[in-house]
């Protein structure tokens, strides 16, 4: 739970508030935190909690004729069953996508922080830039980037990275460049403000002892940016392993990720206990691997 | 050997800028294809130079129609979360309470859960209670998933303030509400601004959740997932263009303004 700390949110104040004045203000911060407060528990809680219930009724209902609440636990592993690859998919696609946004995000985070100077903002701008334009205007342009006859996979045909009939477009790889592409701000910035905190004068410390550059990097650097790798790689993963966008828009029914089915589930077959088990798989195997991952890098910090 | 060590000191900043390359690529290719005429419908291609998608963005009128409709349900929801995630920011950042820490998770899990299950969840909540699904059950959603990211960033704001200010204020006999009124509010206001344009651009842009809630209302991100089907027409990227324009003048403005107030008292 200790690494939950570092993410935006969670991480509470340094200096705690001031205890309550008396008397008539006692209850003023209950009154200021109700209306918000019920709004997530309306909005938020409980439509979880119905969804877990929808994930158990009978799944031989149908919307039109209604569901009825049998407890039909069976709907998980039939879901599981049915849906093993993409849920494969989305795993594996997320995790590579991952490990590319490491490698580009942890170069551009550090040169932002550590060698922008003045340019630091203007750099910042530029990578918050493309949320600025609408996500799907945005994927729609990879299409265009990847597409058959565009400068791009003419370039790769060329050298030879691909065959004369190769292609990029409807692959799995237009699908992990387009996830990386779109998750990378989420990974970058957090980076940036751990890299941003670092004290200098340990880096300079390390190369006065003789240390390489890569020890360095290594030993002094890659520790202390541990916050903004945990909190960065978590907010890159999630949503990343929950998208569908990607794999419609740049893939081909062979690249759907559970969320094709979970969508086509509840707005095309309209089978919504199917659709609820694997939106609750779907979270439930999130949340494994994140508090595995969190349970590793927290024992590594210590 | 001059040229290897110049590559050993310069590597990290070739592979940022490459990086940077690959985040703002797809902005190029929306501005270039808001100007493109295209050689048919169903073409992402660059054929022909033209300014007529910006002279008449509203030649398809479902889709300004869609526009406004974003607008609306953006500037609602941005509204109604603002207030009430800055009510939650202050009484977190200013009273002890009981239950923080459950509270603080209440206000985080919305925004570590996947869109998709958020979206899912609130559809099977609407169908089970006979809620019509439509414009308002969007603003229902978009209100929810915009508060986590409001309470965090005023009270990021609030975290950051220097308290003796207002303790000086009170000193001088300025009541409460004064203190309030003229000191605490200027200095957080920059914070719920922010936050504003935060939930205004995540509800503007949102698809996902919309997408399990709108029933048969349309938002611009709706109608350009629609339209992807059979060919979007180029005033779509007119749009992405124009939205990217109006932010980035938006932070360069803040920012130029930043900057000059520094100069003025250092």
């Amino acid at each position: 739970m200790s690494a939950f700390a570092q993410l935006p949110g969670v991480a509470g104040q340094s200096t705690s508030p001031p205890a309550a004045r008396p008397g008539r203000y006692r209850l003023l911060p209950y009154l200021l935190l109700l209306p918000g407060v019920a709004w997530l528990f309306l909005f938020f809680a409980l439509p979880l909690a119905q969804l877990a219930a929808a994930s158990l009724y009978d799944p031989n209902g149908s919307l039109s004729t209604g569901y009825t609440m049998t407890w039909a636990f069976g709907n998980y592993p039939a879901a599981l069953q049915a849906y093993w690859p993409q849920f494969g998919r989305s795993f594996r696609y997320a995790g590579t996508a991952l490990v590319l946004a490491l490698l580009m995000g942890y170069p551009l985070a550090y040169v932002i922080a550590c060698k922008a100077g003045r340019w630091r903002n203007l750099l910042l701008v530029c990578v918050v830039a493309p949320m600025f334009t609408s996500f799907l205007v945005r994927t729609l342009a990879w299409k265009t980037i990847l597409s058959d006859h565009g400068w791009l996979v003419g370039l790769l045909r060329d050298v030879h990275l691909l065959g004369p009939d190769g292609r990029l477009l409807a692959t799995p790889v237009a699908v992990v460049l387009g996830l990386t592409y779109n998750f990378l701000p989420f990974l970058v910035l957090p980076l940036y403000a751990s890299l941003e905190r670092l004290d200098h004068r340990l880096v300079e410390a390390s190369r006065d002892l003789y240390a390489s550059r890569w020890q360095t990097f290594r030993r002094v650097t890659l520790p202390l940016s541990r916050p903004g790798l945990i909190a960065g790689t978590l907010l890159f993963f999630i949503p990343a392993t929950g998208d569908y966008i990607n794999a419609e828009l740049l893939g081909t029914p062979n690249e759907y990720m559970i969320g094709n089915v979970i969508d086509s589930a509840f707005l095309v077959r309209l089978d919504y206990p199917q659709g609820a088990a694997l939106s609750f798989l779907l979270i439930s195997a999130i949340l494994a691997v994140v508090f595995g991952y969190l349970r590793r890098a927290g024992e590594d910090v210590r | 050997m001059r040229l290897s060590r110049w590559l050993a000191r310069h590597w990290v900043m070739g592979v940022a800028l490459l990086v940077l390359g690959y985040l703002l690529l797809p902005i190029a290719v929306v501005a270039a294809l808001s100007v493109n005429r295209p050689a048919n419908r169903l073409s992402y291609d660059f054929h022909e130079f033209t300014l007529d998608n910006w002279r008449n963005p509203c030649a398809t009128s479902e889709m300004c129609d869609a526009v406004l409709r974003s607008v609306q349900i953006g500037f609602i929801a941005t509204v109604v979360a603002t207030t009430l995630g800055t009510l939650m920011a202050f009484a977190l950042a200013r009273h002890r309470l009981r239950g923080r820490s459950g509270l603080n998770v209440l206000i985080f899990l919305p925004m570590a859960t996947p869109e998709l299950v958020l979206g899912t969840s609130l559809l099977t909540l609407f169908v089970a209670g006979g809620v019509p699904l439509g414009f308002w059950t969007i603003v229902l959603a978009h209100v929810m998933f915009c508060l986590s990211f409001v309470v965090v960033t005023v009270k990021a704001r609030l975290a950051g303030m220097d308290r003796r200010l207002e303790e000086a204020a009170m000193d001088l006999y300025a009541s409460e509400w004064q203190t309030f009124r003229r000191i605490t509010l200027p200095l957080v206001l920059p914070g719920i601004v922010a936050a504003a344009l935060l939930a205004f651009s995540l509800s503007f842009d949102d698809f996902i959740i919309t997408n399990f809630n709108s029933g048969t209302t349309v938002t611009f991100p709706m109608y350009v997932w629609g339209a992807a089907q059979r060919g979007i027409p180029p005033q779509v990227n007119v749009i992405g263009t124009a939205m990217f324009l109006i932010a980035l003048l938006l932070v360069l403005t803040s920012t130029l303004r930043r900057g000059g107030r520094r100069l003025r008292n250092p």
